[in-house]
């Protein structure tokens, strides 16, 4: 029992109601009380991946404990994964607050932005540390009907219309994800995942295993946005306010999306070969289709907003190809390379996506406008923002000191190792079409001299909170590096890829606490 | 059995709805009737045949009590049922005001 586990959830939630409160009487209240508490949370948040490690802290709601070893209370997990991915959300969390202050000055009613603001935050972390299913579906709701709300926050009608498909469409995938809980609860007798897993390792129809293991791919694969399942992405992406665009892109896609499917298909269900084909294909797909899309995109937020898909499929390929390899029984070794190249990738991602969003929020705030085409030569002008743009498009593109080459390299030579060498030539053709295409960002944003080059002298620099928060996030894309380091890759990725790799380490230290 | 079927074609009805209906407002309701339709078989997963409230009575301990644990959670779903829907109909709201009308295919400058 780790008192301060349940911390992740009551101070964002306890913020959002004190803002509401007394944001009304103080202002200039909201935006510092949301930094703060951020910093909090994210110092709490790299505190428990210190101590974290090889170590699963147990946290059972209401001090109900286990009965013959079987868990009765709401369970809350933190491990060697879930650490990492805790840590993602309040770090860009509490950059994007930050970068807020300035930014959101644009838009009435400060306070619901920054209330809403925490729930999202308070909903992610619920989903990423809960143990237990129907909670990640309550806190998972409670994070999509704040980024609902917060798509729609500029109420223009772009921004109504994304925010109505992404509702519509997120709407379908809750149900989805409602019923496959109310079938794995049907036939295994209890929500707790350890649980499941143990009642699912003694016995199970096949046909009705693999018809729920459909129902998560897709519902879960609908807040992920892999490829099939994209559709609203792009709209509510490109249409929220910057840092929400963030937020979303760079975080919640993944804690909501990615995160549950990883931690489901590995610590939950058995791996099965044709479930692990699938998600393969699905991450190829959306890693090919995606760049393609982007490439004919002019609206800066848009082609971020297809990138994203893109990265994502990269992360799903690399723990598909992991899961096949396992569930062939074949060469460990490689699934854990592949494993780790995956999630890799998205704390990269994470990074780097967070930081593009904030370099287009700049931009829009400067001068005004999302069309590359408009834009051009703003690299005298607002010089910190096109250094760290060049930052972020380099690590996205997979060129050299950057964070993105190596988690790239990674999922590469593991796809090659593991004998998947199509995969491999799509994955390094993919890496050169980002390449081309955020070579034509830079080149139409920065650089382009226009005819209108004595407007763009009257362009000034964005003030400085959203500049601390782009340079703190390109100092974190070249940090990230460092992990691929023996010594620091052993204490951060190591302790995830174990936790994954073993299929019984998670539920049986779970069940015996 | 039976029981089970009507509630997937309810759920099939909703998703119809969503799919072909042009209307904001029709597609709203599509979703609530498949919200219903998960909450039906919810319940419907708890039941069990003569089976009582989940009370321990002393003077009569043994009985067959139904699962008390899915009413729990149809209770809870209802609650983000309802978050969502009201979130959806302000949204609806505030469409119908932009663009004057309900219908989908007007509502279009998102493309590409």
């Amino acid at each position: 029992m780790n008192p301060l586990l349940p911390l992740f959830v009551i101070t964002p939630l306890a913020a959002a109601f004190l803002i509401m409160v007394i944001g009304r009487f103080v202002s200039e209240f909201n935006k510092y009380f949301t930094s703060l508490v951020l910093l909090f949370l994210t110092c709490l948040s790299f505190y428990f991946l210190f101590i974290t490690g090889e170590n699963q802290f147990v946290y059972k709601v209401g001090g109900w404990e286990s009965v013959n070893k079987i868990p009765i209370g709401i369970y809350i997990v933190m491990d060697g994964f879930t650490a990492i991915i805790v840590c993602i959300i309040n770090l860009i969390g509490f950059l994007s607050a930050f970068y807020s202050i300035s930014y959101i000055k644009r838009y009435t009613s400060e306070n619901y932005f920054y209330a809403l603001f925490c729930l999202m935050i308070a909903g992610m972390n619920g989903v990423v540390i809960s143990g237990d299913l129907f909670n990640i579906f309550v806190f998972l709701e409670i994070s999509v009907i704040s980024s609902y709300a917060l798509v729609a926050f500029g109420v223009e009608k772009d921004e109504l219309e994304a925010s109505f498909k992404y509702q519509v469409l997120g709407g379908l995938a809750s149900f989805l994800i409602l019923i496959a809980i109310g079938l794995i609860y049907w036939k295994s007798k209890t929500l707790n995942i350890a649980d499941i897993k143990a009642a699912f390792t003694s016995g199970y129809d096949k046909r009705y295993y693999i018809f729920v293991q459909i129902l998560i791919l897709s519902g879960f694969g609908l807040k992920a946005a892999i490829m099939p399942f994209h559709a609203w992405l792009p709209d509510a992406h490109s249409s929220a306010p910057s840092p929400i665009s963030a937020m979303l892109s760079g975080v919640l896609i993944k804690a909501v999306g990615i995160y549950v499917i990883i931690r489901l298909f590995f610590n939950m269900f058995v791996i099965s070969e044709s479930m692990s084909v699938l998600i393969t294909t699905l991450g190829t797909l959306s890693m090919v289709v995606g760049v393609f899309l982007a490439i004919g995109q002019w609206d800066i937020k848009r082609l971020l907003a297809y990138h994203s898909i893109s990265q994502m499929g990269y992360v799903v390929l690399s723990v598909g190809i992991g899961m096949i390899l396992i569930s062939r029984g074949a060469r460990p070794e490689v699934a854990a390379l592949a494993i780790m190249g995956g999630i890799f990738h998205l704390i990269n991602h994470a990074a780097f996506k967070g930081l593009l969003f904030l370099n287009a929020g700049a931009i829009e705030y400067s001068i005004g406008t999302r069309d590359l085409k408009e834009m051009g030569g703003l690299a005298k002008s607002m010089p910190a923002t096109s250094a760290t743009s060049f930052v972020a498009s380099m690590s996205i593109s997979g060129i050299p000191p950057f964070n993105g080459f190596f988690s790239k390299l990674v999922i590469i030579i593991a796809a090659v190792m593991g004998r998947f060498y199509l995969l491999a030539a799509l994955a390094v053709l993919v890496s050169i079409i980002t390449l081309a295409s955020f070579l034509k960002f830079q080149r139409y944003a920065f650089y382009n001299k226009t005819d209108g080059d004595s407007i763009r002298n009257k362009v000034k620099e964005v003030p400085f909170p959203m500049i601390f928060s782009m340079v703190v996030l390109s100092v974190i894309c070249l940090a990230l590096s460092l992990l691929i380091v023996p010594g620091i890759r052993e204490a951060v990725l190591t302790p995830a890829i174990d936790i994954l790799t073993d299929p019984s380490k998670y539920s049986s230290t779970i069940i015996g606490q | 059995m039976i029981a089970y079927i009507m509630c997937f074609i309810l759920f099939l009805v909703g998703l119809y709805g969503v799919i072909t209906r042009r209307n904001l407002i029709k597609i709203a309701v599509s979703l609530s009737i498949m919200e219903i339709s998960t909450f039906l078989f919810f319940a419907l997963i708890g039941y069990i045949d003569g089976g009582v409230a989940p009370i321990v009575d002393p003077a009569n301990p043994v009985q067959t009590y139904v699962d008390p644990l899915p009413q729990a959670l149809v209770l809870t779903a209802i609650v983000i049922g309802l978050a969502t829907t009201a979130m959806l109909m302000a949204i609806i709201i505030r469409l119908y005001r932009k663009y004057g009308t309900f219908d989908i295919r007007e509502i279009k400058n998102l493309r590409g």
